[in-house]
């Protein structure tokens, strides 16, 4: 695309970039006249779902934001949250969908990036990170490419920035073949009274532009994550981002260096749509102007128009606006780091952006129109029908209850992620007190008793088969897994990935979605402090099961007392606490047993679930639990298969009771029925657990004795731990092995 | 008192992990010493840290090798200063000619970060000498390029000599191929120079140094530090 400030502006040039005729029409009004190239530019970017929420916009405004401690909610670049003594924990995930399926290396690893940078723009060090994957079917021609690409991309980048990446979750589904997920959270740690926010606020002081040089990467890249794929999506590849993780690890150092002086007004990362909207956003914030000088940025390449640099997506670049006495000093830290350090314009009374190249004017728009006159749609939906329930005897009992669970355990679904973790690094920073494999990660806040819990949840299928039940249960996931290794759930942040908005199903799966996560929110005092849409993830009319992905963060007030999932000696009791109904519809085991996923989803009771959260944390602090689990995929058997395996060779087994109540045996090892913890306690406490459960209406039962080193359920073989682990092990590295040819 | 020095290397980033491990294992903080200085202080040791100083382009460690500090550090190392290189400092070690070999991309082309046995071959260094030799100790590993290799003739010298300050091992001490997670020739996992002063080693012992982090047998690579220092003091 050449451009001048004199070239035409057809109806074709308005549709490559995005604009629909109507919001081109709009654009006129708003200006008075035609745009010039560069503006029409600006405003796509702007205008794209992506970076203006168009069609989510309306709807995410009904979700919780705010609390006590709550320090900033979504509209910056990461939520805020008090930890107490001057601490906050800073946090966001954010999705890099379309980019990672047409180049899963760079795709992934610029995702790593770029949500980094919205947390340390904030103020805070990366402390961890974690990530959200969905590939397509195992066997689908371009799954093991993608989730290699993808695993090796993310760990590219993390691991040289050195910030742990402490966990996350993976599945597979058919219907991501075409459109994967790659949502990568990160979480920092800032003190309360050193947050830098993004608001321009002073005429006449300098723009300046620090770290990596400015090339023709990622231009559009904002347009191409609103839009749908077709065939041609891999000729989209030259509008995916180059990530240098050695360049952010550097700008880490030297914005934190910086922060730590009193010298910044307002900072800023160039994310999507680069330097048009963090030059927007932070004059709009701060009520000014900014006029820009292009000749002054620093480029990579020669011949760059206005055009290409105020749409360009290069990484690992920032804006800040600096007390102008302190500038000097700011420009001893980037160079002492190696880091390009520029004042490329300065902030105005005009309320306009005003770009120059060469001499020439490219853009003057009003920046109150440019950052507020997106589009929003509340675009018509249909609402999603409730699916009946399906009783638990309705799906036919297996052969062998063991049989199944190593089937399962085995399965895609529910197989050892070992061999994605272990490419990441998990312990650097010195930190990482709860490692991958687990409930939650956790992190000690460095030098103190504190720690951060993190964990991202969602389960597709009851998302799909109930879009409001799905997401509540999703929230509610993360929920017990922070409550399962003794934190405080906080607050979380949401990345929503679903379909073309434009088809009313779509958006009706959204509107139940965020309505259901409303729900959730309110109830558990657990509000969203930050967030990311990502929709259009659709190949030829073809969408995703609609995922919206829940990253939850809490705190752990002594890190020495946080429970893990593995199980500590021969003859423990393990209880389960919560209500077993042996809900068998959207389970792991329904499939398994009839080829098919159907009905209702498990239903959440968000009371239940706070009484149980309650009981658990209070257990772990007093040392009367020595192993905690939550129940999720798969229900109860694997729950407590997962506890065995965690012991590695030396695990220990177990020796269930057998059930003896009115559901069906399969229902109530399978069921995955929601609210509900396994702990493993002493034979002591045994009774008092579940007095304790009792008191509070809780059911809990004891479902078998840590022994031996086999599953054991009487009536079947004893399904020694190796063998199991060889499955649940096996499946992974199996699979990847396949990629390189052996 | 242990002087240790730690240099910082633009992208270094287990600089914090093993200054917090050295000051909470012997009581005495390091100094953070800036690649780009001339010299380093005075000091009883010199430790550089894992990370990907310079990213690793080139080849890992071959950038750093050629830091401004590096000339300094050469220099006290062969005049007798102990050096420990860690994963990336190992790497900067033999780039730096101070050890021989090379690290190589994993067997696996993986990055691979888990907790391995290692057997200790060498119980009489500088930095081993809390240790009893042929016992066995986890550690973990974080790395994408920890594959040593030398030729045929150096390794024998190194085994001759008793360099080998390390071995993958499993659990049993038996150095096994499986038990070697990167494909490293004869299972080495960390080495010494002539006078035993000088030690590279891909697994960080800065990792685990107390129970909550899942294990203490690193604590004596830095026990050893300060008791071989004060040794030669007394």
């Amino acid at each position: 695309m050449t451009d001048t400030t004199t070239r035409k502006i057809t109806p074709q040039i308005v549709a490559e970039h995005g604009l629909k005729p109507d919001e081109y029409e709009r654009l006129l009004e708003i200006l008075g006249r035609e745009p010039l190239i560069c503006e029409l530019g600006i405003f796509s970017v702007m205008w794209s779902e992506h970076c203006s929420y168009k069609s989510s916009r309306v709807w995410l405004k009904t979700l919780p934001t705010s609390g006590p401690k709550v320090i900033q909610g979504p509209g910056e670049n990461a939520g805020v949250v008090d930890l107490g003594d001057g601490d906050a924990v800073v946090f966001k995930m954010e999705s890099h969908n379309h980019p990672s399926y047409i180049e899963p290396f760079q795709g992934a690893a610029t995702g790593v990036g770029g949500i980094m940078r919205d947390v340390f723009t904030m103020g805070a060090r990366p402390v961890a990170n974690m990530n959200a994957l969905r590939f397509g079917a195992p066997d689908h021609p371009k799954t093991r490419h993608l989730v290699g690409g993808v695993v090796a991309g993310i760990a590219h980048y993390g691991n040289c920035t050195g910030v742990p990446t402490i966990g996350g979750e993976t599945n597979f589904d058919e219907g991501y073949n075409n459109n994967i997920l790659v949502n990568a959270m990160c979480v920092g740690l800032a003190k309360t009274d050193k947050i830098f926010y993004s608001a321009a606020k002073g005429v006449g002081l300098p723009v300046v532009y620090v770290g990596s040089k400015t090339g023709r990467d990622g231009i559009h890249g904002a347009t191409m994550a609103s839009a749908e794929f077709d065939e041609k999506s891999d000729e989209k590849r030259p509008t995916v981002q180059v990530g240098d993780p050695f360049t952010e690890k550097l700008l880490i150092e030297a914005c934190l260096e910086l922060m730590a002086t009193d010298s910044i007004i307002a900072i800023q990362d160039m994310g999507a749509a680069g330097l048009t909207s963090s030059t927007s956003e932070m004059a709009d914030k701060g009520g000014v102007g900014i006029e820009l000088d292009l000749d002054l940025v620093p480029q990579r390449e020669t011949g760059m128009t206005a055009y290409e640099m105020m749409l360009s997506e290069s990484q690992e670049r920032m804006l800040m606006i600096l007390k102008p006495e302190r500038q000097e000093q700011a420009k001893a830290i980037f160079t002492k780091w190696g880091l390009d350090f520029a004042v490329i314009g300065q902030t105005t009374d005009t309320q306009r952006m005003v770009i120059k190249h060469k001499g020439k004017i490219e853009a003057d728009l009003p920046v109150p129109v440019l950052a507020n006159s997106a589009p929003m749609y509340k675009r018509p939906y249909i609402e999603p029908k409730k699916p009946s329930k399906i009783l638990p005897e309705w799906v036919p009992a297996p052969n062998s209850i063991l049989g199944t669970l190593k089937d399962l355990m085995g399965g895609p679904a529910l197989a050892s992620r070992r061999w994605i973790w272990e490419q990441y690094d998990h312990m650097v920073m010195g930190d990482t007190v709860g490692r991958p494999g687990g409930d939650a990660g956790v992190v000690r806040v460095h030098g103190t008793k504190k720690g951060i819990a993190v964990a991202c949840d969602v389960t597709p299928r009851y998302v799909t088969a109930d879009p409001e039940e799905g997401t509540k249960q999703a929230v509610v996931e993360t929920w017990r897994n922070l409550t399962a290794v003794g934190a405080d759930p906080l607050a979380i942040t949401d990345n929503m990935n679903f379909a073309n908005p434009e088809r009313p199903e779509i958006m009706g799966q959204f509107v139940a979605s965020v309505r259901g996560m409303a729900e959730a929110c309110t109830a558990l005092d657990y509000p969203v402090v930050s967030g990311n849409v990502s929709l259009y993830n659709e190949t030829n009319g073809v969408g995703i099961p609609p995922t919206p992905a829940i990253g939850g963060v809490g705190l752990v007030p002594d890190w020495t007392k946080i429970a893990d999932i593995r199980l500590k000696s021969e003859g423990n009791m393990l209880i389960v606490i919560g209500r077993e109904e042996g809900h068998l519809g959207q389970s792991l085991y329904q499939r398994h047993a009839t080829g098919k996923f159907d009905g209702a989803p498990p239903p959440v009771d968000l009371q239940d679930e706070i009484k149980a959260g309650r009981l658990i944390r209070t257990l772990i602090r007093e040392g009367r639990v020595l192993a905690v689990h939550d129940c999720a995929d798969g229900g109860l058997l694997v729950a407590v298969a997962e506890m065995a395996l965690a012991g590695g060779s030396s695990g220990l087994g177990v020796e269930l009771y057998p059930y003896e109540g009115k559901l069906p045996a399969h229902a109530i090892w399978f069921g995955e029925d929601q609210g509900r913890y396994v702990v493993e306690v002493t034979p002591q406490k045994a009774e008092e657990v579940l007095e304790r459960a009792r008191l509070l209406e809780l059911p809990a039962r004891i479902v078998g004795r840590v022994s031996g080193d086999a599953i054991g359920l009487k009536g079947e073989k004893p399904l020694p731990l190796s063998e199991l682990r060889a499955a649940h092990e096996g499946f992974l590295p199996n699979l990847m092995q396949s990629e390189l040819g052996a | 008192m242990l002087r240790a020095s730690v240099i910082v290397f633009p992208g270094s980033n287990c600089d914090r992990d093993v200054q917090t491990a050295i000051e909470r294992v012997t009581g005495f903080a390091p100094k953070m010493v800036w690649h780009g200085d001339a010299s380093v202080p005075s000091s009883d040791v010199i430790v550089l840290p894992g990370g990907f100083s310079y990213g690793d382009y080139l080849r890992c460690g071959a950038m750093a090798a050629h830091s401004p500090i590096m000339k300094d550090v050469v220099a006290k190392a062969n005049a007798g200063t102990p050096v420990i290189g860690i994963c990336n400092g190992f790497q900067i070690l033999c780039e730096s000619g101070l050890l021989p070999g090379a690290l190589l991309r994993n067997a696996s082309l993986h990055f691979i970060c888990r907790d391995v046995f290692l057997k200790v071959e060498n119980d009489q260094t500088f930095f081993t000498k809390c240790y009893r030799e042929g016992e066995v100790i986890k550690i973990p590993i974080a790395h994408g390029e920890g594959n040593y290799f030398a030729d045929s003739e150096t390794l024998d010298r190194l085994e001759g000599e008793g360099r080998v300050a390390f071995r993958y091992a499993n659990e049993a001490g038996e150095t096994t191929p499986e038990s070697c997670p990167n494909g490293a020739q004869r299972n080495i996992a960390g080495i010494v120079n002539e006078t035993g002063r000088v030690l590279g080693m891909m697994p960080h012992p800065e990792r685990l140094y107390e129970k909550a982090l899942g294990g203490t047998d690193g604590r004596r690579v830095f026990e050893s530090m300060l008791l071989s220092t004060l040794e030669a003091a007394a």
